[in-house]
């Protein structure tokens, strides 16, 4: 077998017997480093699923209101929502939807999403210790995260149509679109995350400022009120990559059929796209950030 | 049997000591790597950044079983870190044949909210074992963790000596070809100790390459077919097993026991003027002797000499006692202006180390004097324990 530069995973499913390390950048031999990156997608999928659950019954065992949690933040931001306009305090103009439902499919899909891009840097600070004293692939990480936004949506996306239904909307056969909508979410989602991730394990910064900036973002994206009318704050709205894919999201949930479904795929292409640029980028930051982070 | 599965070759890798600095070249060395180049500046040195391990190289064959020595910071963990592919060399290369398994620290990866049960499942898959493969060998983990009913407990109420049980169990499982131990034992009890000693011995047998770092030197001696010692970052390999342990220990020399220490050289009515200790170098079997001369304007009778003999290992005293435990007394008397003692047979198999000697008045009352002098030890080839018993011995 060719002897593979730098490749992360030594032996384990028979992909590479030779292991060498050097000081060259791995960039120099894309075709193996394309190879061992798929290699260690593959070697590492039962790892993803095992650290998955064992976050997931972690993290419900030792709560007392255990799933709860999973929906809570957005129903809080609901509620609260709802106040504002039902007392007048805030006045929105008016939705294709019954305005609570309008909040609550909006809260709920930024929620997903949300989730989607603090997973990886979640994942990777959470498994600071098991990066620096094992090697195992470390694209397991990002993908337990993923797992774990789906089985967190999951919990949301019942909710929602229990809430649906009691509602009386019944989206129809779009519904049947509805989960690409949620994996365009969650795949956007990790590419941003992914993309912070070096950065914020070494400076503490991105941590600190990403909640501000994520709820920046919610209020630039038609979340909790529709695209305004104004036209420059509407072009604001247009540009955020984000709004299509909640706007087409929430079509296929509610029955609308879907206004921006050409962005809606130049999206994720472009999502695609970046998220290849970020693992590669990932792959090559991990051993340097043991470096500075154990040194 | 006599196939090469570890190859490193003028390895070296550097370590920055301020954290800001170090944070900012890492960004530096992502933005190099990315664009193609190799990081961390072509392996020249930036301000603030030292070598920890500098061109070091080794072969490993399958079978053999390195000790790899040093004091703390040498380099040890750094190099084992690099084996294991966690961080890049910055010169060097290092090539690793086969299934490599690495016990840099155990339990890496237990949650302490699950059972033991529940953690080997995904520490065993973090370590690289398949889920058929914990599934055939889960009984066998379980059993030679020996814990008993705790396996059914949160790890998070394991004692670190219990964790360290189940990680071992569950990272020998794991068949290596190359197997990389990094001071994992230390907190495991006798018995669970002398259990892995034994699982590695039967490892080697089987044809793994083991690269052990350890402070035990007992446990060295005992499997080591060569040892490299670590010196602030450089290496020296010795065949000689007791060669390299002698070098180890050799370091010790340099601690701070340079010079003669005096805290108190005594009071009004009494000076200790001199102390000679007329035995430099002691060798197994040798007697020791201090001279102490005073000036005195009173008596002291029925005087208290406390002496210990240490090396300067640990926490390790091989002598301490005073003339009351050998029930002989001694009086400091103005005519006789000084004080023999001799001390026969010393028994210490080391390098370096101390002796203070303290002079006590009026029961333990007053302290007349207490001094501390550097002595050397000779040790004894091929004996690698702490204290030498010379027996009688022979072979016919």
């Amino acid at each position: 077998m060719k002897p593979n530069s730098n490749s992360q995973t030594p032996d384990r499913t028979g992909c590479l017997n030779i292991t060498i390390y050097t000081p060259e950048s791995s960039i120099r031999h894309p075709f193996g480093m394309i190879y061992n990156m798929f290699c260690d997608l593959f070697s590492g999928r039962e790892l993803a699923w095992q650290l998955a659950v064992r976050d997931i019954r972690a993290q419900y065992r030792q709560t007392a209101f255990g799933l709860f949690w999973a929906f809570i933040l957005p129903i809080a931001n609901t509620i609260t929502w709802i106040f504002l306009t039902n007392s007048g305090i805030v006045r929105i103009c008016n939705t294709n939807l019954p305005y609570p439902i309008y909040v609550f499919t909006g809260t709920m899909i930024w929620a997903i999403f949300m989730d989607a891009v603090n997973a990886p840097l979640q994942q990777t600070a959470a498994a600071k210790q098991m990066l620096a004293k094992i090697n195992f692939p470390r694209e397991a990480l990002v993908i337990s995260g993923i797992y774990q936004t789906l089985f967190n949506s999951a919990i949301k996306i019942v909710l929602l149509f229990l809430v649906l239904m009691f509602f009386k909307i019944f989206p129809g056969w779009a519904l049947v679109f509805f989960p690409f909508g949620i994996l365009s979410l969650i795949l956007a989602g990790t590419a941003i995350g992914l993309l912070l991730t070096p950065v914020g394990m070494l400076y503490n910064d991105i941590g600190k400022a990403l909640p501000l900036l994520m709820q920046f973002l919610m209020f630039l994206s038609p979340v909790v009120y529709p695209i305004p009318s104004t036209p420059w704050a509407a072009t604001l709205f247009k540009l955020n990559p984000i709004t299509p894919l909640i706007l087409t999201t929430r079509d296929w949930l509610t029955g609308f059929s879907p206004e921006y479904l050409g962005h809606f795929f130049l999206i994720n292409v472009l999502a695609i796209a970046l998220l290849f640029v970020v693992w590669v980028v990932y792959r090559t930051a991990i051993p340097i950030l043991i470096e500075r982070m154990s040194a | 049997m006599n196939e090469t599965v570890v190859t490193v070759e003028n390895v070296s890798k550097k370590f920055c000591r301020d954290l800001k600095s170090s944070l900012w070249y890492g960004m530096k060395d992502l933005g190099s790597e990315l664009i193609g180049m190799s990081h961390s500046n072509d392996g020249q040195l930036r301000k603030d950044e030292f070598w920890a391990v500098k061109d070091v190289s080794f072969k490993l064959k399958r079978g053999d079983f390195l000790g790899l020595i040093g004091r703390n910071g040498a380099g040890k963990t750094t190099l084992l870190r690099m084996l294991n592919g966690l961080i890049k060399p910055d010169k060097g290369q290092i090539e690793m044949r086969g299934r490599v398994g690495a016990l840099i620290a155990l339990g890496a990866g237990f949650n302490p909210i699950l059972t033991g049960r529940e953690n080997i499942y995904v520490n065993a898959a973090v370590l690289g074992l398949t889920k058929k493969e914990i599934a055939a060998r889960f009984d066998e983990i379980v059993e030679f963790a020996g814990l008993g009913e705790f396996i059914d407990m949160p790890v998070q109420s394991y004692s670190s000596g219990m964790a360290v049980r189940l990680g071992f169990a569950v990272a020998t499982a794991l068949e290596p070809d190359v197997l990389l131990l990094d001071e994992v034992l230390a907190v495991g009890d006798e018995g669970f100790q002398k259990k892995c000693l034994d699982k590695m011995g039967e490892l080697i047998k089987s044809g793994v390459a083991i690269l052990f770092v350890s402070h035990n030197m007992h446990a060295i001696s005992t499997y080591s077919s060569k040892v490299v010692v670590m010196i602030d970052g450089f290496h020296r390999e010795y065949e000689n097993i007791s060669a390299g342990i002698s070098k180890y220990r050799g370091q010790f020399s340099n601690d701070s026991h340079e010079t003669i220490d005096k805290f108190c050289s005594g009071n009004d009515s009494i000076r200790f003027i001199h102390i000679e200790v007329v035995t430099k170098k002691l060798q197994p079997g040798d007697s020791f002797n201090v001279r102490l001369i005073y000036e005195t304007i009173k008596d002291y009778m029925d005087a208290e000499v406390d002496i210990l003999i240490r090396s300067n290992r640990e926490i390790s005293a091989y002598f301490q006692a005073t003339n009351k435990a050998y029930k002989k007394v001694i009086n400091l008397k103005r005519e006789h202006r000084f004080l023999n003692i001799n001390i026969k047979d010393i028994r210490i198999n080391d390098a370096n180390g101390d002796i203070n000697i303290a002079v006590w008045a009026h029961h333990r009352v007053e302290l007349l004097f207490w001094c501390k002098i550097p002595v050397e030890f000779l040790g004894t080839d091929h004996s690698t324990g702490n204290t030498f018993l010379d027996v009688a011995y022979d072979i016919s």
